[in-house]
């Protein structure tokens, strides 16, 4: 009874999760560095680099409005703690549990002026927002000739599997957004990623899904500027420089996809080149096309294909 | 013993954990949750009940239906009139019969095959018009598509309308939609899209964005009986009135989608019997009388923006046109029943006898404005037609705010494709710039 009370209290008061997810963590998420140019740096993880991107996007953008279930109080992933209280009731509040209305409210809300930052609880429950969002955002400045367009729309939720989350909390529903043109769809590795990236994200004059890998929130910690700062959309990161196989990934993956390339130089001699595709939609073709040997993801492959890619080994999964 | 120990050590940390609840203040919470005065279930507002009773639907008539004048268009409670100008009611009169007008000329055009599709307007004249001239010009507009007297009435050009039908490359919308889809910056009319209620929780968070910006001004959603139905129209509902949005829901029930009737599309009070179910304030009112639209809408505008909460109105009319250029109704309903809204309740000549009696117009006047409205049309029409379709390029415009590398790179092969093969495309029907 003591040590349950001990493990459970330790544990929701966020004293040893490290150690825990370390053992039961399918990968070990290798942080990100930044150079001391980029000035002061804060120990920070996941949600609370996302917690401070989103505040500095409401301090600078008083037209910035958050959005969802349950933000008011901090969100079940605490990524808006403390924003109700600092930029008040009227810009950071609880909608009504509904996907679809929270997608249009967001869209209708950024035509008319405001920066819509949405949220949706678990990727897995976009779905019902999938006609709002591709049938209406993503084609609003097309259809429209652009008269009318919803580009200040940012729609962010959790992601991807954390272990114990089963078919509808793991859901990484990326792939279903990648072909609707008009849409800018990014997936961060990490907070410094994360912080720069949602900015970007809120910013731009697209409507923006930003989905966050969750089991990252709290084992992803680095060392994060605290400045104010942006990262390109439609940039890809190379990781690792290698020479053989050239491996694409994005979120959580990108640390797993590290531990593999370290397997294949100690066991099989093989030097693997690492890459973070980072925005999904649009994807840097510029930098993937350069690489030599490919092992790409599906949706990739055809248009590489037509890029005369066909005399390379090319493994479509 | 071990319960004793269990409830000893639960009451203690309950005790721990509670410090800062005193006795006293404990007893006062009990004394309230165990009051029969009203239930205190946070969810709840209403008194107790020990009869077991279900609510029956069908015992209680629906929500009256609100009208100014009868279906002669005779004032009935004369403090009803809104008492407009002559001025005023003579340019309803000659918006609703210019729709009229050219819903007929673009019909028939497109049973010629010169557009490729149409949407009538016929009988909900009332319903645009009469709401239309009750908002700002500057309130925002989201529309279904079949509103275009409200953009009408706002100044849209004729050119404007047959520019968008035709797609050719003076269309606002650059040729990218079907005919109807209209959009006008200028006149605050969010562009047209086809999905049904999809504008509905939008014009929420644009009433949302308005009160937040304080600029004095709503929003208006149109929507039909039957969109009424989808899941957005549900969202849109709840989400304004949680929100505390100035948006006015207006919905045309015109009796059918489709072919499905409104008897097949809801099974209670029509759509104003949810207005309350959400905490909106909701009327129901005669669509076929422009008065009645007029007042019912520069109410629901005045509440809205001095009390920041959502209204509904409900506007009953009728369809009398076929759903669409693909659509023949004759297939679900009777000439007859088309017949009679024709020619008993037409918002057009209810409003055209309430003239008569004022004496602001006569038979001379409608000849006149009848060749010359009709003339209008048909210069416009032929106007219209003789354009060039927008520069083929534009199919590549606007995906993004601005073009990604990938979609240059797919007008570039584009380009060269059409140079090609220059022979296989239509190209002098498309503009060069």
């Amino acid at each position: 009874m003591a040590l349950r009370n001990f493990l459970t209290r330790n544990l929701l008061l966020n004293k040893c999760p490290l150690r825990i997810s370390q053992r039961l963590s399918h990968f070990t998420f290798v942080p990100d560095t930044v150079s001391a140019s980029e000035g002061e740096t804060q120990r920070m993880n996941l949600f609370q680099a996302i917690n401070n991107s989103l505040d500095l996007a409401l301090s600078s953008d008083p037209t910035a409005i958050i959005f969802g279930e349950d933000v008011a109080f901090g969100g079940v992933f605490r990524c808006t703690v403390g924003l109700q209280e600092k930029h008040g009731k009227s810009r950071v509040f609880n909608t009504p549990l509904c996907e679809q209305g929270i997608a249009g409210f967001g869209i209708g809300a950024a035509t008319a002026g405001a920066t819509a930052i949405a949220e949706i609880q678990f990727a897995d429950y976009i779905l019902p927002a999938f006609d709002q969002i591709c049938n209406e955002a993503a084609k609003y400045r097309y259809r429209s000739g652009g008269l009318y367009d919803c580009g200040s729309l940012t729609i962010r939720a959790p992601c991807s599997a954390v272990g114990h989350g089963a078919l509808y909390h793991s859901q990484s529903p990326e792939a279903f957004f990648a072909h609707c043109p008009g849409l800018k769809v990014v997936v961060p590795r990490g907070p410094i990623k994360a912080k720069g990236l949602l900015l970007s994200c809120i910013r731009d004059k697209n409507p923006c899904l930003f989905f966050e890998p969750k089991i990252l929130y709290r084992s992803a910690v680095e060392q994060v500027p605290v400045k104010e700062y942006t990262m390109p959309l439609s940039k890809a990161d190379i990781l690792v420089e290698g020479d053989d196989i050239t491996l694409v990934g994005w979120g959580t993956q990108v640390h797993v996809l590290r531990e593999v390339c370290q397997l294949a130089k100690d066991q099989l001699n093989v030097s693997c080149e690492l890459i973070d595709l980072v925005t999904i939609l649009p994807w840097d073709k510029e930098t993937i096309a350069q690489v030599g040997n490919l092992n790409i993801m599906a949706f990739l492959s055809f248009s590489l294909l037509q890029k005369k890619f066909l005399k390379w080994e090319t493994l479509a999964i | 013993m071990l319960p004793i120990r269990l409830a000893c050590y639960g009451l203690r940390s309950v005790a721990a954990n509670c410090k800062r609840i005193n006795i006293g203040a404990l007893s006062q919470i009990t004394r309230k949750f165990s009051s029969d005065e009203r239930p205190q279930f946070p969810g709840s507002r209403s008194q107790w009940t020990e009869k077991l009773e279900f609510i029956r639907p069908d015992l209680y008539d629906g929500i009256p239906v609100y009208r100014v004048m009868d279906r002669k268009g005779k004032v009935i409670d004369p403090s009803q009139d809104p008492q407009l100008s002559q001025e005023m009611v003579i340019k309803m009169y000659k918006c609703m019969t210019q729709l009229n007008t050219m819903d007929r000329i673009l019909y028939e055009s497109q049973r010629q095959g010169r557009i490729s599709f149409y949407m009538t307007n016929y009988g909900e004249e009332g319903t645009h018009i009469g709401s239309a001239a009750a908002l700002d010009p500057k309130d925002l507009i989201f529309g279904q598509y079949r509103e275009a007297g409200t953009l009408m009435w706002r100044g849209f050009t004729l050119d404007q309308f047959m520019n968008q039908c035709y797609g050719n490359m003076e269309d606002g919308g650059k040729g990218k939609q079907m005919p109807v889809h209209y959009g006008s910056k200028d006149l605050n009319f969010v562009t047209i899209s086809s999905p049904l209620g999809t504008q509905m929780p939008q014009a929420v968070g644009a009433a949302y964005s308005y009160k937040r910006a304080q600029n004095g001004l709503c929003v208006m959603c149109y929507f039909g009986e039957g969109t009424s139905s989808e899941g957005d129209a549900h969202a849109a509902l709840n989400f304004s009135a949680t929100l505390d949005c100035p948006v006015i829901f207006f919905c045309r029930n015109n009796g059918y989608a489709i072919s499905t009737p409104s008897k097949e599309q809801y099974r209670g009070d029509g759509i104003a019997g949810r207005g309350p179910a959400y905490g909106m304030l909701t009327i129901r009112v005669d669509g076929n009388d422009v008065f009645a639209v007029y007042n019912a809408t520069a109410k629901a505008r005045q509440v809205a923006l001095n009390e920041m909460r959502p209204v509904l109105i409900e506007a009953m009319t009728y369809r009398i046109g076929h759903h669409s250029t693909s659509d023949d109704s004759t297939a679900y309903r009777s000439v007859d029943e088309v017949r009679y809204w024709d020619e008993r309740d037409h918002p057009i000549s209810r409003l055209r006898n309430y003239m008569l009696s004022k004496g602001w117009w006569g038979d001379v006047q409608e000849k006149e404005w009848k060749e010359d409205c009709k003339r209008q049309v048909m210069t416009a029409f032929a106007r219209a037609e003789k354009k060039l379709k927008p520069n083929w390029k534009e199919i590549f415009t606007d995906v993004y705010h601005e073009m990604p590398s990938h979609i240059t790179e797919q007008l570039k092969q584009m380009e060269e494709h059409v140079q090609k093969y220059a022979e296989h495309y239509p190209l002098k029907n498309f503009s060069k710039d």
